[in-house]
Formats: C-alpha cells, sequence, structure tokens
C-alpha cells in the first residue's frame, strides 16, 4: 500500500484541479500576478498543472507604480523563466490625476491605482475569468468566499449571487460581460503557502529575506524609503536596520518589520513564533471590521 | 500561534520535517446557535493557538461590543464572517476554518442550523469526511438533530461525532449522557454511518475539548481533538475501482497528448489497462507525467497526467476506468436531488446537468418521491421546492459514464444548472441507472413480483439505450418476472454493429433476455465482474462472420 497523501499534496491537487477546469470552461483566463508569495505558489502550481506545456494563459500585473523596484523585477524574470505573456496595466487616467497614496489617502489612492485599473484591464482585455491567490484564512470576511466567486458586469460581487460548491463540480457559467474569479489556494492557509515554498524551492521576492534596508518611522511603522518620491516629513530621518515584509503591495502602503530571518526556515520559524497575523502590516485593512467586505463588493480582490 | 514553539525555536528544520508528514481532514459541524456550535469551533482554533494578537485585540473588542458573553471572550466572534449577517446575529452561509495540530490539518466546515438551510449544510458535507453533530444535553435528541444526521447521512459521511455539548449545565451527568447516546445510535441504526462517537463536552469551559476533563471520570473515550486527530480516513478511495474522468487533453506538440485528471478512486501504474466507459476501447498506461518526474504511480486524490500506449480517441468528459469493473454508461439515472433555490424543480425543462466527467443537457422525467427531512417519510409530490429532498429519474441528452454515489461519491455526484440564470439549481447524487421507461403508467419501483400475476413489460428502443459504443440496460432494479418490447429503432441500433449491455440483478433474469436474443436472432456473451452479472447483446455480422471482432462471443 503506498504512502497517504500528505496534507500539502491533498491541496496541490486540489489547487492544480481548480487551475485545469477553469483552462477547460472558459474562453479567455488570466491570471492575476501580484508578484507576493502566494502568487509565487499560484504560478507554480499553474506550471504543474500544464506540464510539459506552458500554462495557457498570460499573467497580468496591474500596477500601481508605486510597488517596490525589486518586485518589479522580479516579476520580468519570472514570467520570462516561464515563457508566459506578462500584460503589464497601469490606470493611466489615475497617473494623470497625480493620484498617489501620499497626496489622495490610502482609500482612494487604492480604489483608483488598484480596484479601477483592474477593471480597465478586464474590461479591455475580456478576460471571463481571472485567477487570484487569496487565501480563505487571511480574513474573516473570506472564510465565505468562494473558489469560484462570481462577478457581474461592473465586476461586483454580491453575496446574494455566489453559488453553492459542492464537491469539487465548479459552476461556470457566466453570460456576456460577466466574470468569475478563481482563487486556487482558498484552502491554503499563510503557514501551508510557506511550507510548500520551502518543499518545493519556490522563488520569492528578495523582500521577504531580511536585510539591511533604508526605512523611515510613520505612524509607528516602518516604510521603506524605495525610492526619491517618499518625501520626509518633519522630524523623520532614514535609519538603515536589518528588516523584512511579511507581505507585499504598494512600498508607502506596506510595513517592514524588524527581522535578522535571512533564509526560508527563518522565515517560517519567525512565523510561527509570532503573535501577529500578516495583514497586520498592511495599512489598508485597518479602517474598520468590514473594510475588507466593502472593498470586495466594489470589486477590489 | 506557538504550538511546538520549543521545537520551532530549536530545530526549526526538524519541525518542518515533522510537519510535512501531516494529513489532512476535513470535517462539518451541525449544529444551531443556541448549541455552541459557534464556540466548539472558535475553541478549537484558540486552543490550536490559530488565534494571533491583533486578532485577539479585536476579538476582546468585539466582544465586549456585540458580545453574547457579558463582555466575557466571546469565541462565536472568531467566526462571524460578514458584517451583514453579524449584525443580524446569525450565521447565513458556509463558512470554511482552518487550524492544524502537530498531526492533521483541518477544514472545518462551519454551516448554520436553520431549518431552511438545509442547502448549506448539504454543500459543506459534501467535501467532508467526518461530522460533528451537536446536541445541547439539557434538550437531548431535537428534530434538527434528525435532519443533520439524516443529511450528513445522504451526502456519504461515515464518520460520526456525537457531541453532547453544555455538559456543565447538567452537572456532567453520566446517566443523562449515557440515555442521549444510547437514543442516537438506535436512531441512526439505519443511517448507513461507519462508526458514531459520542464524547461529553463542555465547549465553553473546554472539557473534553483537547484534554481529558476532570468533572467526566466515568468518559474514557477520546477528546474531540483527540478524535479528529486519529480518525482513521486514509486509504478509503483507492481500495475502489480506478475512476479518472479527463478534465483536459494536454497536446503541447504532435509528439505529446497527455490526458489531464484528478484520480478519483483506485489506484493506477504505468502498464495497466485503461478502458474508456464511453467508447469501450482500451490501452494501457505508459506514462503518469508530473514536473516532479514521471510517477511510479497515483492514487484516489492525485491531480496528475497520463500518457496511453495506443492512440485511442479520448476527450474531455471521458472516463478512464478499470477495464473489469467500468462504471455505469447510461442516459437514466435516478438519483436524489436536494434542491437548492427559489424557483422549483420544473419536471420536463432542460438542466445542464454538470458531472465530474462532463456538462449534458437534460430534463427530470418524473419525481419519484420527495423525503420528509425531519420524520424521513417518504411522500408523493409533483416537485421540489427550496431545501426539499426526493428521488427524482432524469432523461440525459446522451449518456454519460458514472457509479452509484454510494459507491463513489466523485463519479457519483453532480450540479444541475439553470440554462437561462446559470444558477446552480440542485445537487445530484445517483442512485443507479433508471429502469426503463415502462409501458403502463404509474410504474413505481417496488417490486412488481410474481403476485400480481403478469410480468411487467420493459419497452427496448434505439431512444432508450442509445449512445456512442456500448449502452446499457440496467435491470438491477428490477424485481418481477418481465418481458421485453423490442422496437425496430432498437434492431436498426444494433444492426449498425452497436453492442448493448444488460446489466441483471441475478442468474434468474438471464432466461428472459436469452428468449429475446433468440427471437430477435441476436448473439451475447456472458460475463461476470465485481458489479455482478452482464449481458453483452449484439448482431452478428451476416456479411463475413470472421470480421467481426466479437466472434470469439458464446452467441447461441
Amino acid at each position: 500500500m503506498s504512502l497517504n497523501l500528505t496534507h500539502l499534496q491533498q491541496l496541490e491537487a486540489e489547487s492544480i484541479h481548480i487551475i485545469r477546469e477553469v483552462v477547460a470552461e472558459f474562453g479567455n483566463p488570466v491570471m492575476l500576478y501580484s508578484i507576493g508569495k502566494d502568487s509565487a505558489v499560484m504560478l507554480h502550481l499553474a506550471r504543474k498543472a500544464f506540464y510539459p506545456a506552458p500554462p495557457p494563459f498570460p499573467l497580468l500585473h496591474v500596477d500601481t507604480t508605486w510597488k517596490f523596484r525589486e518586485m518589479i523585477q522580479f516579476r520580468d524574470r519570472m514570467a520570462a523563466e516561464c515563457g508566459l505573456d506578462l500584460i503589464v496595466h497601469v490606470n493611466e487616467e489615475g497617473v494623470r490625476q497625480g493620484v498617489s497614496p501620499f497626496t489622495h489617502g490610502s482609500s482612494l489612492y487604492t480604489d483608483v491605482m488598484k480596484t479601477e485599473g483592474l477593471k480597465q484591464a478586464l474590461n479591455r482585455y475580456k478576460f471571463d475569468a481571472a485567477f487570484g491567490g487569496a487565501r480563505r484564512d487571511e480574513e474573516k470576511s473570506r472564510a465565505k468566499e468562494r473558489i469560484f466567486s462570481f462577478r457581474s458586469a461592473n465586476h461586483r460581487w454580491d453575496p446574494k449571487l455566489q453559488r453553492p460548491e459542492l464537491w469539487n463540480l465548479y459552476n461556470t457559467r457566466i453570460k456576456p460581460g460577466e466574470s468569475i474569479r478563481v482563487f486556487p489556494i482558498s484552502n491554503w492557509t499563510e503557514l501551508d503557502v510557506w511550507q510548500y515554498i520551502h518543499l518545493e524551492n519556490i522563488p520569492i521576492v528578495p523582500l521577504y529575506y531580511a536585510a539591511v534596508r533604508p526605512v523611515v518611522e510613520r505612524d509607528g511603522m516602518l516604510i521603506m524609503v524605495d525610492d526619491n518620491r517618499l518625501e520626509l516629513k518633519p522630524g523623520e530621518t532614514v535609519q538603515y536596520k536589518s528588516v523584512r515584509f511579511r507581505t507585499l503591495g504598494c512600498y508607502p502602503l506596506t510595513a517592514a518589520v524588524e527581522s535578522e530571518a535571512a533564509t526560508l526556515p527563518e522565515i517560517i520559524q519567525e512565523m510561527l513564533l509570532t503573535r501577529t497575523s500578516e495583514r497586520q502590516g498592511r495599512l489598508i485593512d485597518h479602517d474598520s471590521a468590514g473594510s475588507m467586505e466593502k472593498k470586495k463588493q466594489e470589486g477590489y480582490f | 500561534m506557538a504550538h511546538q514553539s520549543e521545537l520551532i525555536e530549536q530545530d526549526i528544520l526538524a519541525y518542518l520535517k515533522s510537519h510535512e508528514e501531516k494529513s489532512l481532514l476535513r470535517f462539518i459541524t451541525c449544529g444551531s446557535v443556541d448549541d455552541g456550535k459557534s464556540t466548539l469551533i472558535g475553541r478549537l482554533l484558540w486552543d490550536s493557538k490559530m488565534v494571533f494578537e491583533d486578532q485577539l485585540a479585536s476579538l476582546e473588542a468585539d466582544s465586549k461590543k456585540v458580545g453574547t458573553q457579558g463582555g466575557a471572550i466571546d469565541y462565536a466572534l472568531l467566526l462571524d464572517g460578514l458584517q451583514a449577517e453579524r449584525e443580524q446575529g446569525i450565521t447565513i452561509d458556509v463558512a470554511y476554518r482552518y487550524f492544524s495540530t502537530d498531526r492533521r490539518k483541518f477544514i472545518v466546515a462551519d454551516t448554520p442550523g436553520h431549518e431552511q438551510y438545509t442547502r448549506n449544510m448539504i454543500t459543506g458535507a459534501s467535501t467532508a469526511q467526518v461530522a460533528v453533530i451537536l446536541v445541547d444535553a439539557r434538550k437531548g435528541l431535537l428534530t434538527q438533530t434528525r435532519r443533520h444526521s439524516f443529511l450528513v447521512s445522504l451526502v456519504g459521511i461515515r464518520h460520526i461525532v456525537l457531541a453532547v455539548n453544555k455538559m456543565d449545565l447538567i452537572d456532567f451527568d453520566r446517566q443523562k449522557f449515557e440515555a442521549i447516546r444510547q437514543e442516537y445510535e438506535q436512531f441512526a441504526a439505519n443511517l448507513g454511518f461507519g462508526d458514531i462517537t459520542a464524547i461529553p463536552l463542555s465547549a465553553l469551559g473546554g472539557d473534553n475539548m483537547i484534554e481529558p476533563s476532570a468533572n467526566t471520570p466515568w468518559y474514557q473515550g477520546p477528546t474531540l481533538m483527540n478524535y479528529l486527530e486519529t480518525v482513521r480516513i486514509e486509504g478509503e478511495d483507492r481500495e475502489k475501482p480506478f475512476r479518472m474522468p479527463v478534465q483536459w487533453v494536454n497536446r503541447p506538440h504532435l509528439d505529446f497528448r497527455g490526458f489531464c485528471g484528478t484520480v478519483a478512486s483506485g489506484v493506477i501504474r504505468p502498464g495497466d489497462e485503461l478502458l474508456v466507459a464511453s467508447s469501450g476501447r482500451s490501452s494501457r498506461v505508459a506514462r503518469i507525467v508530473t514536473m516532479d518526474g514521471d510517477l511510479p504511480e497515483a492514487v484516489a486524490g492525485q491531480s496528475v497526467t497520463l500518457t496511453l500506449t495506443d492512440e485511442i480517441d479520448i476527450s474531455r468528459g471521458d472516463m478512464l476506468s478499470a477495464p473489469d469493473s467500468p462504471p455505469i454508461h447510461a442516459r437514466h439515472p435516478e438519483a436524489h436531488l436536494v434542491w437548492m433555490h427559489d424557483t422549483p424543480l420544473q419536471p420536463g425543462q432542460i438542466y445542464l446537468v454538470k458531472t465530474a466527467t462532463t456538462v449534458t443537457p437534460g430534463r427530470i422525467t418524473s419525481v419519484q418521491y420527495a423525503v420528509d427531512v425531519n420524520t424521513l417519510e417518504q411522500k408523493q409530490v409533483p416537485t421540489l421546492g427550496l431545501n426539499e429532498i426526493g428521488v427524482a429519474r432524469l432523461e440525459l441528452d446522451r449518456p454519460i459514464s458514472f457509479d452509484p454515489y454510494r459507491q463513489n461519491r466523485q463519479t457519483g455526484s453532480f450540479i444541475l444548472i439553470d440554462r437561462f440564470t446559470n444558477a446552480t439549481v440542485a445537487a445530484g447524487m445517483i442512485l443507479a441507472a433508471a429502469p426503463l421507461e415502462p409501458q403502463t403508467e404509474g410504474y413505481r419501483p417496488e417490486p412488481s413480483g410474481p403476485e400480481n400475476g403478469f410480468p411487467r413489460r420493459i419497452s427496448l428502443s434505439e431512444a432508450s439505450v442509445s449512445g456512442a459504443g456500448v449502452s446499457v440496460v440496467d435491470l438491477t432494479g428490477e424485481t418481477g418476472i418481465f418481458e421485453f418490447d423490442v422496437s425496430a429503432s432498437f434492431l436498426e441500433y444494433l444492426g449498425k454493429g452497436n453492442r448493448i449491455l444488460f446489466r441483471l440483478r441475478d442468474l434468474e433474469q438471464l432466461p428472459a433476455v436469452a428468449a429475446m436474443a433468440h427471437e430477435q436472432a441476436l448473439s451475447f456473451e456472458f460475463d461476470r465482474t465485481a458489479y455482478g452479472v452482464s449481458i453483452l447483446l449484439f448482431k452478428r455480422s451476416t456479411r463475413s462472420g470472421s470480421e467481426s471482432p466479437d466472434d470469439g462471443g458464446t452467441g447461441i
């Protein structure tokens, strides 16, 4: 009798099944690639699903123009290595208006550059299915999210329109203009993701590893000075500290944590011993209990 | 989140190694708000250290603001996901929770217990291997306990925990616990569960949740966590005959043709023979291809890519199976339906039937009966409404490959989709291929035995069996004497070289089929498989017998 499947083998098989189902049933799928560790795992699973062929869909990155420079370098390298088309979309209207996290506040900035940018890209290329790397354990409002999450023609998420999901039978039927967001790693936890990256040697952005980086302390958070657009407020000074990031996003909105964890096992060790959840470092979640739910209804991931 | 913190601090690599071997258990909790279900799950998350400090801070704030425990920590608040329902104070959908111990990772489907939410329970239970059924120790078994148990059994869960909660409120009274346990075992005797484990609990106080409780020295069984960590669920699917629905054909270049899918049951190795149920064609496995290298074998639950030794036509929708025990391939499944939509079932209307293999248009020809989920009584109904459950017969546009749900949850299940709204309107669990439509009206599947004096007449026509390759007439549901009415189209169908498989309940049905074959100058082959006895009926070629591949048959 063969060995039993481990939890990671079972999660991997489920994710591959989901990814293949999308390719079999949709005409024009895309993978939303956010460059973070969850995207890294999702991309790796997609490569496994179609080996020896490359995944038969492009990657889409909605670039807010405020991502860490190392993220952009990593993105371009991964797309080339995997033999995938990479679509980079920027909300040019937002750029023209000069929307930035400093001048317009994190909420409006995220809405314009991320949510609106995503909708623009989905509309322009007429994607009918979009893979996302969200997990149900990330945040309470995601615990009830479907794996195949239905979106109306204007990209809105309505809890009443979500379909029951039974067994591994997914209802992929949509009308023209409607779309489905698909979350192949819904059932993975943060620990599962890290363990899998470790086991499979999946490349991740170096920002996850501790290194001495220039940071300023602002509102109790450590913000990295990634380029010269970060203007120092009175009293702020650039300090050099050994820091790393538990989650990656736009650099002015992503807090670093002080850390010496420079290898993957050390990162996992730190994560297991830490006392705060990973989304703590994301400024946009802090508004109110229902803030993520509201953002999701508006089309944010 | 500091489980095993010493090992994590001292030897992270050893910790990671030990956690690579963890297994995965999916379970469902059934009960109402009053049973303390959310408290129970919140407590499991809490005690397995899956709550972070920032979550704890917001939990403390929320407990004071909207909690139901007078300002003390309200574990239930860890669970409520959506703002709207948090304000209403009830959960209205299925939520999935995650926690892990040193031995297993757990996925909990958290479903509400309110009567109108049968739909959610079926959804949550469809992927679960274990059900935790909550009972309030003060109240004992309620109607909803029976309802939950029936639904759990319908969905094929075999391992049951009867969680007798709030034992603290009856002073941990052993007699009362035993009475509840015995009453439940009697009630559940006919539900087909594999095992039932009753545990006296106080979720709020933590009694018998993780550690054995000092309040129940008379209880020698496992704690809830102990049970969840050790219940054996592995390997159940791989002992069944091999099944792999083909999901995607991978053809990057002319020299590679791989069939991708998730192994639904059984084990497969290179060299093994495979049968395509829809065409009756067979081949052998050449390679099991993965990005990590070829595998020596693949087992139920793995997503793989198979290459075969022969170029045979296989596409998405086909089911690959073990040659000696193929799935049923038929157009008329009979199934349990759970109706999930506000708009009731419309008999005769076309729905899309999505199974593990394919999406096929089909209609419901009749609702045989509905089951009252509270009393388990059967009643005659014209249709099914939201949250109603019944047995119905389907007629599909073309035959599909499937197994009875009791034998295989993956290949015996389907969903019904409304063609116009695209809503998922029902969940289906196949019982068997339906007996063929009778000549007389008002036929019921009850035995039409010899006591009524007349043999039942079964009509055979092309429409009732047609499909590519082997079509099936299933007689396993027939319990009495029958005769066949053979139509011209049926003979024409066989004349084109098609073969028809008759599945028999037992040998007593053989003479009727043989007599029909004799009258119509047909040939047949007799076979005995894991599923019983069957007869393959065909028309021997009159032009040149030696060209027929079936020539080795023992036609009489």
